[in-house]
């Protein structure tokens, strides 16, 4: 059985742990405001909002529920456009109305729902911040323009929003139903829930690769869940180390301040990776062990000359049988790992970027936000003066692997870094690629993509030093 | 929205309320700023979509099985393992067809289910029936096909060479291009592609239909042509379409994708439900309805064009070859519209334009906003860029000088008359500067090693009516209810274009009564009969038109009995803000007592209004006529930045100036506008179908086909609208808005070629739409 509350209601379900929570919420209970899109997390139209019980607070996140196991929200509060009606509409509504935000309307409870998000959340919003929180809700009526006035206007509105009571607030001025303020409560009564792991079950952390692939299976699954594990959690700085847990969500690196401090474009790179509510629930070892040759986590992290920890099953009074390797060992073929199936990718650890340390990601797809790469890559390169000292170079869609681009990462390592070197290093570099032609570009065009990309991270990294003209002469 | 209230009711009350002061009649309301009348209901999630109906207990599920082969013989199909499955009904077939096999509208040629060939990948070919989704879902992985393969044509024009035409050339003439170019200074001649489009409208297909007494059937269903589902599904059932009854209340958007294509998801749930006489429902999962349905049509296309020494187009020829698919659908229809739109906004003494309907092994491709229009329009706008850039000028000089005044003609004999491109032109530059913006992106250009600007200009003209004359009436039924409250029903659909939001405006002004007082029924062929479906444009003047009709004989009526009440005469007798006035001074009687006293009084207050549109005509054997009712004119700069290390782009701005008529609701028709732009430089960006050699989709699911995000729509849009009084065959003079928008976005491909030229200024002049990421880049270096 699942424990969780739905907008005002506690349910106690006894649906298949692997069950989507869209059809919870649309089939068993009948709240038909959220919206079937696509059913691959790429339109929003079924957004929910996520509270879950984090120490005194209840933190709000979007989710898009198509792609949301029901054991994933044990113990959590669901927040569906029905949750959110009131007597009148909602400022977020009336501003949606006001702005013409809403023409056939079927995306629309999926926008107010994000939006009624900005309302939750200890962020102080902007109205960056508000278009931010829509991101991964497509509308093919409007052209967006209204929805971005609406957005603002929400912004403005929230502009004096108490951030460190935001629910409080929110309740008090009327954007939120009064129930919100007794949900932390509430919540507290459904901890602890049991999780009756029956083996073999399949392991669900975010679901936002799997359910797009075994959507037809899944709910019939045994699975066990690790979004809720929080001991696969956190993010630690130790011995001049990053440690990073394998549930993390790509949002939790986003929030993680001190990991921006040693990253500093890395919010920048994050927003290129997929959209809010699939950053919400998309998790760093689900990006590993998905295998895509173009997850973009995957690209950063390599770059970035990462050791995972492998963790075998726990043995009752014994330790776990776990072992390290790096990242771009992982990767043996196509979908192919160094990874039994009983292993989990537990952790995560990279050396922190020193002051000679110099990373940069690129990606180019269709569409420059919510889409899958056509190429990607990340580069790190410790430097000594003007010497390249160690350089550590990836590549997604050039393979059928995530690619470390282990030639040209040695080639780069002692020389300068000048136009000559990487002229050098695409010759290399080209050697050890095999692009092929996909729905996502030629062959052709992905060997020239990958050559301006790492023309790219040059022009990035070194902006003093190089001009495009020099390199594409 | 900056409109005073007193501006906003101008609009739309008659002069007669100047006689009364502000103390004696409250002016209510400012119509013309009335929003979406369904928002509330949208934003709350209480509008109802097809999905969204509560299931009767008993029903059950259908799922389609299609064919996994664009070409085929169907040597054995084996459904004994699906049969068998767990929650399995029944499977039906071609041989369970009650009636004719057949949902061919303009041409018999499209059976529901194969038969003994298979014509494209994803033609149905049985339905599966089962007590759940579910079951359907894991029976269907059960059936197995065996196929003899054919030959697979996915280009149009092997499709010509092989002679695989579904209806004969047709061609538009005027003058003689053929003499005319030994006049001509400068002839060019090139090749322009389109791509095709997927609709993409939120909500997937879907029909839910219940027997009904007398053998009937009652079926919802999400589509933009309630008559056609009902001729379909009498067609398939073998039944006459009395029995048939269609209700739609909205689509979750519609783009043209439910125009014809949702008549076969319709008939086939009419067809489980009437043999199996119990509820049968179907709402497709996006990759079934993405690898099953047509899309925008794909052309390919050839061009020459001739030039005076002035610049002015002598001569124009096209030969467009249009991919429809396996089935004819609506591509006729769509092939005609092209030749209609092939000179865009010029005038041109001299066409000479050619359209093949090529038959290829790809879905049917069907109805998208703009039907054809816009496929037409890319080619005339490659032909002037190509011959721009050959005469190193700029491609907006040739436009200016070329656009069509007062009194010029269309290659199909339509004489223009309220001619507004010009006007939308001299407004655009006067408005936005157009040497300033181009200065702009030169002095951008001249500083930026790594990213360059490119700006185009795009004119539209566009022809509001179906071009099928007799398709042009619609009809609509109003109800005053003896409180005073108003039904109303007409043969559009609701579909996001802000049609029930207009219908409210036309009763509330006729009746001149508070727009809270209308309400919108759905859409159904038993309350509203032989309706055209809701497309080109066309809705809100058609039905809108027709329900005018309907509440002025009410009106009518009204005042007869005013008239009699205050012992006056008919013409005397006005209604303003609900109060009935006699010559001009308010009375004691209002809306609610006259429309009380009618009642009693055995007034009849229901009216079945009908309106076809006037001087209209069209004669194919000449290819001659006056077809469209009037035309809509605008013109948009487009600025873009190209990256040019990594071939993106992002657009920077789209001011425009378009031709609103006398708008009669600003956020609906700036929706129109704002909406239809995006989705056409979508077209001409990053929506990329792709079909592999064997005729399989390969973008077929939201994560390998995309539509525009809100990151990826220009940073500004401007809209001007020319101030003009607007056409009287316009509903309220307010001219249809839904399609001529999305030609603007035509311009976003020819600003990004400019941006690439800057950039490399030898790059082959390549007009190929989509100009995907992929291609820039090549164009940059390749």
């Amino acid at each position: 059985m699942t424990r969780f509350i739905l907008n005002d209601t506690l349910v106690e379900s006894t649906a298949s742990p692997g069950t989507v929570v869209l059809d919870i919420v649309r089939y068993h209970q009948q709240l038909k405001g959220t919206k079937i899109g696509c059913r691959e997390g790429d339109c929003g139209a079924c957004t929910v909002l996520v509270g879950e019980l984090n120490q005194e607070r209840v933190e709000y996140k979007s989710m898009t529920s198509c792609l949301l196991a029901l054991a994933n929200v044990e113990g959590k509060h669901v927040v569906t456009v029905e949750g959110l009606n009131m007597e009148g509409l909602s400022p977020v509504q009336q501003a949606m109305v006001h702005a013409s935000g809403t023409q056939c309307g079927f995306c629309t409870p999926g926008f107010v729902v994000s939006l009624s998000g900005c309302c939750l959340s200890r962020e102080k919003i902007t109205e960056e911040l508000a278009v931010r929180a829509i991101d991964g809700n497509i509308c093919r009526c409007t052209g967006y323009k209204s929805i971005e006035r609406a957005a603002a206007s929400v912004a403005q509105q929230l502009a004096q929003k108490n951030t460190e009571e935001p629910i409080t607030w929110s309740v008090e001025k009327g954007f939120l139903p009064a129930y919100f303020a007794g949900i932390k409560e509430r919540l507290k009564t459904i901890q602890g829930g049991t999780e009756a792991t029956i083996d073999p079950a399949i392991l669900v952390a975010g679901g936002t690769d799997l359910y797009v692939q075994k959507h037809d299976s899944m709910h019939h699954a045994v699975v066990r869940p690790l979004a809720n594990d929080a001991s696969l959690k956190g993010i630690r700085f130790e011995h001049g180390e990053c440690i990073i847990g394998g549930a993390c969500t790509a949002a939790d690196l986003l929030n993680s301040v001190e990991l921006n401090d040693h990253l500093p474009k890395l919010e920048q790179h994050l927003l290129l990776v997929s959209s809010t509510p699939i950053r919400n629930m998309g998790t760093l070892a689900g990006n590993f062990v998905n295998a895509s040759p173009i997850g973009d986590l995957t690209a950063m992290f390599i770059a970035l000359d990462s050791t995972i920890t492998l963790s075998g099953p726990a043995i009752p009074g014994q330790a776990r049988n776990d072992r390290s390797i790096k990242l771009r060992d992982l990767f043996k073929g196509y979908k192919q790992l160094d990874k039994s199936p009983d292993e989990l990718v537990t952790s995560l650890r990279f050396t922190l970027p020193g002051k000679n340390t110099r990373f940069n990601f690129e990606k180019v797809s269709k569409r420059t936000h919510l889409d899958i790469a056509s190429v990607n890559t990340a580069i790190r390169l410790e430097l000594d003066g003007d010497t390249i000292r160690e350089a550590h170079v990836s590549a997604g869609g050039v393979a059928p692997i995530p690619k470390y681009l282990a030639h040209t990462s040695v080639f780069l390592a002692g020389k300068p870094a000048s136009p000559e070197t990487v002229h050098a290093a695409i010759k290399v570099m080209n050697d050890e690629i095999a692009p092929i032609s996909d729905a996502r570009g030629t062959a052709d065009y992905k060997r020239l993509l990958l050559r301006q990309l790492f023309f790219a991270h040059f022009l990035a990294l070194f902006p003093e030093r190089f001009t495009l003209k020099e390199l594409v002469a | 929205m900056n409109t005073s209230p007193k501006k906003g009711a101008d609009r739309l009350i008659p002069d007669q309320d100047k006689l009364v002061s502000s103390e004696e009649v409250e002016i209510r309301h400012e119509i013309s700023d009335l929003r979406n009348v369904d928002g509330s209901g949208h934003v709350t999630g209480r509008s109802i979509y097809l999905d969204d109906i509560p299931v009767q207990q008993g029903t059950f599920y259908a799922l389609p099985y299609d064919a996994p082969s664009a070409h085929a013989h169907i040597k054995k199909l084996d459904l004994s393992m699906a049969a068998a499955a767990p929650g399995v009904v029944r499977i039906l077939t071609y041989s369970d067809v009650t009636g004719e096999n057949q949902i061919g509208g303009i041409i018999p040629d499209e059976p529901l289910f194969a038969e003994h060939e298979i014509h494209f990948w994803g033609m149905p070919v049985a339905l599966i029936i089962a007590t759940s989704e579910d079951a359907a879902v894991q029976a269907r992985k059960l059936i197995t096909i065996e196929l003899e393969e054919l030959p697979v044509i996915t280009d149009p024009r092997e499709a010509r060479a092989q002679g695989e035409l579904i209806i004969p050339p047709r061609s538009f003439k005027l003058g003689d291009t053929a003499n005319a170019w030994a006049n001509c200074a400068h002839v060019f001649e090139g090749r322009a592609d389109t791509n095709g489009q997927e609709h993409l409208y939120i909500e997937t297909q879907g029909a839910y239909a219940y027997p009904t007494e007398h053998d009937s059937i009652r079926i919802a269903s999400s589509t933009q042509g309630p008559t056609a589902v009902q001729r379909t599904i009498a067609r398939v059932l073998g039944i006459p379409m009395h029995r048939v009854e269609v209700d739609v209340t909205r689509l979750g958007g519609g783009f043209g994708g439910k125009e014809d294509q949702a008549s076969a998801w319709a008939a086939l749930v009419a067809l489980a439900a009437y043999v199996l006489k119990k509820p049968v429902k179907l709402a497709m999962h996006r990759m079934d309805d993405m690898r099953m349905t047509g899309k925008r049509h794909p052309y390919s296309s050839d061009y020459k064009i001739g030039f005076d020494k002035d610049l002015k187009i002598v001569a124009y020829e096209a030969t467009f070859h249009q991919n429809a698919g396996a089935a004819a659908d609506l591509s006729p229809a769509v092939m005609e519209r092209t030749l209609f739109h092939a000179t865009n906004s010029y005038a041109i003494p001299n066409v000479h334009v050619t359209a093949y309907c090529c038959r290829t092994n790809l879905p049917p491709n069907t109805a998208f906003r703009g039907f054809g229009g816009p496929q037409g329009m890319f080619v005339i706008e490659s032909a002037i860029a190509h011959a721009a850039d050959k005469l190193g000028m700029s491609a907006r000089e040739i436009q200016r000088r070329n656009l069509m005044v007062e009194g010029s003609e269309f290659s199909y004999g339509q004489i223009a008359d309220h001619v507004n491109a010009e006007a939308c032109w001299e407004l655009t530059d006067q408005k936005f500067d157009l040497d300033k913006l181009q200065a702009d992106v030169d002095a951008f250009n001249a500083k930026s090693a790594t990213h360059k600007k490119g700006m185009a200009i795009m004119p539209i003209c566009f022809g509001i009516s179906f071009t099928n004359t007799p398709m042009n009436h619609a009809r609509a039924l109003v109800h005053v209810y003896q409180d005073g409250s108003v039904g109303v029903s007409t043969g559009g659909v609701e579909m996001g274009q802000g049609l029930n939001t207009k219908m409210v405006q036309v009763a509330a002004a006729v009746f001149s009564i508070d727009p809270s007082r209308v309400k919108i029924e759905s859409t159904n062929t038993t309350r509203v009969a032989n309706t055209s479906p809701s497309a080109a444009s066309a809705t809100a003047d058609l039905n809108g038109k027709a329900l005018e009709n309907g509440c002025n004989a009410i009106l009518a009526r009204l005042k007869e009995m005013a008239s009699r009440m205050l012992k006056s005469t008919q013409e005397a007798i006005t209604i303003v803000n609900e109060r009935v006035l006699n010559n001009g001074k308010p009375t004691d009687l209002d809306w609610k007592k006259l429309i009380h006293a009618a009642h009693w009084d055995r007034v009849n207050l229901s009216e079945s209004g009908h309106y076809a549109t006037p001087e209209i005509h069209f004669d194919k054997t000449k290819e001659k006529g006056h077809p469209f009712a009037y035309h809509v004119y605008g013109t948009a700069a487009v600025m873009v930045t190209v990256d040019c290390i990594r071939g993106t782009y992002e657009i920077d701005a789209v001011k425009l100036v378009h031709d609103f008529g006398k708008r009669m609701n600003d956020s609906v028709d700036i929706g129109q506008i704002e909406g239809g732009l995006v989705q056409g430089l979508g077209w001409m960006t990053m929506e990329e179908i792709v079909y592999n050699d064997k005729g399989k989709l390969l973008s077929n699911a939201l994560s390998t086909y995309k539509v525009p995000d809100i990151h990826s729509v220009p940073k500004e849009i401007t809209i001007e609208a020319l101030p003009t009084d607007g056409h009287p065959l316009a509903i309220r003079r307010s001219k249809a808005v839904g399609e001529p928008p999305l030609m603007y976005g035509i311009g976003v491909y020819f600003a990004i070629q400019n941006a690439i030229r800057a950039f490399r200024p030898d790059a082959r002049m390549v007009f190929d739409a989509p100009y995907t990421p992929e291609k820039v880049l090549m164009s940059l270096y390749k």
